[in-house]
């Protein structure tokens, strides 16, 4: 009954009957839950028995599984797996009754148990995730099923209903990043557009490296990407089609040079910057219309420009007062509000999905920072400090940036990093070569 | 045939330069093939064609004696007085050269942003460009293009470096008058 079910894996989600588990009656405690607001000091521990293979052959693949998500887990940095050599026991079968007290007895405070069942190219990911101090099952079991080759996406999909379920909060884990993978020297780097999952893994090219490609940016949707290139020999914007890597520049406001594009979250206007006689404006064009804006008219510089969630701001960067500064303007242009008055040089904002603060890249002294601040410019956060931190991107969740990091001197490389949003948890992103100009996809379907 | 020669040249020096930098009039490369030659002389059967450093109607005198690039200081797009008379000599040289066209590119170094680089890179360019236009050169001869901090010419993160990168050359090509 089941096997109709595996032939589609997007979205085919469906909450298992129950198996007649035996219920431990929850104790006097508090229901599991890991609150985010002021940020986690201590990870969270939890245990993960590596998922049973259901069907002969599917070993590997339970084991392969097993350790994605609690990679995806212990890569917030909020969770904390329990050594499987300090088991007291395992559950005999998925869905066989928990021994709570076992749990309880190593400090375990999540269980996750979990099957897998691969027949042929299909595969059946099953859990449940239990409250080990209250006795009970949070949430209902759940199964995946689909290709073999998404085993990645389904162990995200696991991994991201648990951190749902234990903060409180949307996950990020099945989620893509498009970013600038970097080659070669630094007096001649090769740049080519990639894409990837959030965690470093199925990397694909989308260019070759033929033209200089710059700061790719995903719709809301994930089906199409803005990027800049030296195609014509001139930087122009592109927009790319993920499903058919198809390629087409973006007709905008007559101009000399174009770039630092992004889409409105509808995916139906564009954002840009366009230089004209040396001075760089920003123009909102509309891709059905093919109808041209000026949001912007100054002598300085204005870039990078990023529309709020709901459409009716952009936030940008101008050194209109004589240093890069962030400043909030209507979607439709008019006078801008400043934001930044902190030391240094502010640039790359970009609005947060939630809409609540607004990440950056600040200069001072000679470093290098990416940052946070509220929309109205208070509460100035610096999150990390190098020689060369830039290009903030926010993961779905609003709760991780991503960036790309540059080290000093001759030799000098590029990587792409990331860090919470309370500072804590900077992680070199694993990528087959540098990277730069990341942009974070929307959580998939 | 005086234009297929210029051709040649522009060709030439292209192609070598290519080999080795992406500035492709790099004055570096060009020592070092000025070098080759005296070495190769005997059987080199192209020294000909691509010794034109003292030929004043070449490229190569452009890009060597006259000079192709002028530096910035840091954040800024003002001409500085070398890089004034720099123009003055590439203006002087446009102008009797009336069948090249000019591309400036403008570039940063390394400190600051990619976005705000590109756009300062095309500030230099523009200067550059509005300068050759008050000497006289025809706007529609010259385009500007801004690589930002993506072509460094030189790689150490230090002040020196920066100084070489901080830079607006000027590529020159024989023109299809269109």
């Amino acid at each position: 009954m089941m096997t109709k079910l595996m032939t589609a894996f997007a979205a085919t989600m469906i909450a298992l009957v129950s198996l007649g588990a035996a219920v431990v009656p929850a104790q006097a405690q508090e229901p599991l839950r890991l609150t985010l607001r002021d940020g986690v000091i201590e990870a969270l521990p939890f245990a993960l028995p590596s998922f049973q293979a259901e069907v002969a052959g599917s070993e590997q693949m339970a084991a392969d599984i097993s350790r994605v998500i609690a990679e995806d887990l212990n890569g917030t940095g909020l969770f904390r797996q329990i050594q499987s050599s300090s088991f007291i026991s395992t559950p005999a079968g998925f869905g066989s009754p928990i021994e709570f007290a076992d749990w309880r007895a190593i400090n375990a405070q999540a269980l996750i148990t979990g099957a897998v069942a691969v027949n042929g190219n299909q595969v059946t990911v099953k859990f449940r995730l239990y409250d080990v101090f209250s006795g009970a099952e949070m949430g209902e079991g759940l199964q995946f099923a689909g290709t073999t080759d998404g085993w990645r996406r389904m162990s995200h999909k696991v991994a991201d209903v648990v951190y749902s379920r234990v903060t409180g909060e949307a996950g990020y884990f099945d989620s893509r990043i498009v970013y600038v993978a970097e080659t070669g020297p630094k007096n001649d780097r090769a740049k080519r557009l990639a894409i990837m999952d959030y965690d470093g893994a199925n990397v694909q090219y989308l260019t070759d490296s033929s033209a200089i490609v710059l700061a790719p940016r995903f719709s809301a949707t994930g089906d199409r990407v803005l990027y800049t290139s030296y195609e014509s020999g001139f930087p122009r914007i592109n927009v790319l089609d993920v499903a058919t890597v198809g390629r087409q520049q973006l007709t905008t406001a007559p101009g000399d040079m174009a770039f630092s594009p992004r889409f409105s979250l509808d995916g139906r206007q564009v954002i840009y910057s366009l230089i004209n006689g040396g001075n760089t404006d920003i123009y909102r064009t509309d891709l059905a219309t093919g109808q041209n804006t000026r949001l912007t008219n100054t002598p300085a510089i204005e870039t990078a420009p990023s529309f709020s969630p709901d459409g009716s701001q952009i936030v940008f960067e101008s050194d209109r007062s004589g240093t890069q500064q962030l400043y909030v303007m209507s979607a439709n242009g008019g006078e801008p509000q400043r934001i930044s008055f902190g030391n240094g040089r502010y640039g790359t904002p970009v609005w947060s999905p939630r809409g609540d603060l607004i990440a950056f890249t600040k200069q001072e002294a000679g470093r290098f920072h990416i940052g946070v601040m509220r929309t109205d410019g208070t509460e100035e956060r610096l999150l990390t400090s190098s020689f060369l931190d830039e290009g903030p991107t926010w993961a779905p969740n609003g709760r991780v940036i991503m960036f790309g990091r540059e080290t000093q001197g001759a030799d000098g490389t590029t990587a792409l990093y990331s860090v919470d949003i309370t500072g804590r948890n900077l992680r070199r992103v694993s990528t087959p070569q540098g990277g730069s100009d990341p942009s974070w996809g929307p959580l998939q379907r | 045939m005086k234009h297929f020669i210029k051709a040649a040249l522009v060709i030439g020096a292209l192609s070598l330069s290519a080999c080795t930098n992406a500035d492709r009039f790099d004055n570096a490369d060009a020592v070092d093939l000025n070098a080759q030659n005296g070495l190769n002389a005997a059987n080199d059967i192209n020294q000909t064609g691509l010794g034109g450093a003292n030929d004043p109607a070449s490229p190569q005198f452009f890009s060597q004696t006259i000079g192709d690039r002028v530096l910035f200081e840091v954040d800024t797009s003002t001409l500085t007085a070398a890089g004034r008379a720099t123009l003055d000599g590439q203006a002087g040289w446009l102008a009797t050269n009336s069948d090249y066209l000019a591309v400036i590119e403008g570039h940063a170094d390394e400190q600051g942003t990619r976005e705000y680089n590109l756009a300062l890179g095309a500030r230099r360019a523009n200067a550059v460009r509005e300068y050759l236009v008050s000497k006289g050169l025809a706007a529609s001869r010259i385009r500007t293009v801004s690589y930002g901090k993506e072509r460094p010419l030189e790689v150490c993160s230090a002040e020196s470096c920066y100084a070489q990168n901080r830079r607006a050359v000027t590529i020159i090509s024989i023109g299809q008058n269109s």
